[in-house]
């Protein structure tokens, strides 16, 4: 049930072989030490590449906005401009570090902060692959939206903190923005929680089939819809335009981190990038089938397997992720009253609508696809006229 | 299912404790090869280029309370949709499926009353209209 990177490695004989090794060695049995070894490393392994990640997210961003507006962007670091994030970031790291003399120093210094364990702690149960994820709890998605709205209070408090105007307009607007943004998605949510049946990861995943018609979006009419309010709602819950009002920088100069420099301007940039990632992954989990391979490829060889369904995830929320900035660079801000508008009066009704529609479509057609009983029905006139 | 390992949990504390020492080290090592250069002009809150005048903390909208009323609504409705929700496909396989459509039912019933309360009495407008309702 409560499946991790640890069980999937003990199944491996050579796994087992090695804690028993390291147990006869230290004199007493080791595979809670080893337990916390792999997680630890594990751990490591996913945060750096998901700081790498967010690094190659500003090259790409800026890489692809150029592309839209017929530009070259970056192009002097490294081959096309690829390490331009290393050198923002020893720019950044070497900036002075300014506290404003106004300030609540305590929050200022804590909002990056929680933003950034918010963000990062959402990795937990981002499912890479059946086995490489770092943990598969049974509260999953439930788990991953409590920890997510860390990031929310991190935006508000750096804008409280900072006592400067701009900072705190960016701050409240911020919040308001990601509190409401947050019922569509968790409505969008709801209704694939009632056709998987769990809360878990790997049961939202696994409920879906590899091929397309059998993903979660084409499951029945509710989810389709479903999957473009989860979409808008997580782009406006991550602060991207068009839904950028905390930070307009025509209206708010930058929003709430306009007082920030240096290293702790950087994190909140760093973990507005992973948090895109971590909502495409999502998104690509709940609605695009998540890790699964058209036709169980590779079932049989767990090594083949598992790189196959990293494969799969990782180019689903690729693109996703372009599909991001490219709604960027293509369409205008809304102004506030439109943002809670189309947050409470066009995202929250269909939501709700599309959750009564899922919850009847269990109950009346036993959670089976729109194909599956398309099918079916067309068999049986098949069958009738015989 | 019964034995219940808390293991699972341990990544969530690491996870959290790396990205803290993340931001914590990161600004360690820039603290040895930054500049320090203290000047009373850099230490003001940023106005466009004038001395900042009062505190930013002051009255804001009231309007930012009435989205974060609504907000706790809904959001602790949707909290305790989740085990039901969870639940739904298991009570359907043993037939038991009515019984939580119903339970969704008056959950969601509740909502969108709500809902539509609020957008009668115009607390879903940004800018509200002070008018009576019209009769």
């Amino acid at each position: 049930m409560n499946d991790s990177i640890v069980s999937f490695l003990s199944e491996f004989a050579i796994y087992k072989a090695f804690v028993a090794s390291v147990s006869a060695k230290i004199g007493f049995d080791a595979t809670s030490l080893l337990t916390f070894v792999v997680f630890f490393i594990a751990v490591l392994l996913v945060v750096n590449v998901m700081a790498l990640i967010g690094g190659l997210g500003t090259y790409a961003e800026r890489k692809i906005s150029a592309d839209l507006q017929a530009r070259q962007g970056p192009n002097r670091v490294g081959p096309y401009g690829i390490l331009q994030f290393l050198a923002d970031g020893v720019k950044m790291i070497t900036k002075e570090d300014i506290i404003p003399r106004m300030s609540d120093k305590f929050l200022f210094i804590v909002a990056p902060l929680l933003c950034m364990v918010g963000v990062f702690a959402t990795l937990a149960v981002l499912p890479f692959a059946s086995g490489l994820m770092l943990t598969d709890l049974n509260i999953g998605v439930f788990y991953m939206l409590g920890v997510s709205s860390l990031v929310g209070v991190g935006i508000f408090l750096g804008g409280y903190a900072s006592n400067s105007k701009w900072s705190m307009l960016g701050g409240m607007r911020g919040a308001a923005q990601i509190i409401s943004y947050e019922i569509p998605v968790t409505l969008s949510i709801l209704a694939i929680v009632v056709l998987s049946g769990g809360l878990s990861m790997k049961t939202l995943v696994e409920g879906q089939l590899g091929v397309p018609w059998g993903w979660n979006i084409f499951h029945n009419p509710f989810t389709f819809i479903g999957f473009f309010v989860f979409f808008i709602g997580a782009l406006a819950e991550s602060n991207r335009a068009p839904f950028d009002l905390p930070e307009a920088e025509s209206e708010l100069v930058s929003g709430y981190h306009t007082e920030y420099t240096g290293m702790r301007f950087a994190f909140f940039a760093l973990a507005e990038y992973v948090e895109v990632f971590v909502l495409c992954g999502l998104a690509a989990a709940l609605f695009l089938g998540g890790y699964l391979v058209p036709f169980n490829l590779g079932k049989g060889l767990p090594l083949l397997e598992q790189f196959l369904q990293l494969g799969s995830f990782v180019t689903k929320t690729l693109l996703l992720y372009y599909v991001v900035i490219w709604v960027r660079w293509t369409l205008p801000r809304l102004r506030v009253d439109q943002l809670m508008t189309l947050c409470w009066k066009y995202l929250t009704p269909i939501a709700l609508f599309n959750l009564i529609g899922c919850s009847f479509w269990m109950y009346f057609f036993e959670g089976k696809s729109l194909w599956v009983l398309l099918f079916k029905s067309g068999a049986k006139v098949a069958a009738g006229h015989h | 299912m019964s034995s219940y390992n808390l293991d699972v949990y341990m990544p969530v504390a690491i996870l959290m404790i790396v990205a803290a020492l993340l931001v914590v080290g990161a600004l360690l090592v820039g603290h040895f090869i930054r500049p320090h250069n203290p000047t009373k002009l850099k230490y003001d809150a940023y106005e466009c280029g004038e001395a900042p005048e009062g505190s930013a903390w002051s009255h804001f909208n009231i309007r930012f309370y009435v989205v974060g009323l609504i907000f706790i609504i809904f959001d602790v409705e949707s909290a305790l949709m989740f085990p039901v929700a969870a639940v739904f496909k298991k009570m359907n396989e043993i037939g038991r499926g009515g019984l939580v459509l119903v339970e969704i039912l008056i959950f969601l019933s509740v909502l969108i009353s709500g809902i539509a309360y609020c957008w009668r009495k115009g607390d879903l407008d940004w800018v509200k209209s002070y008018q009576a309702p019209k009769e």
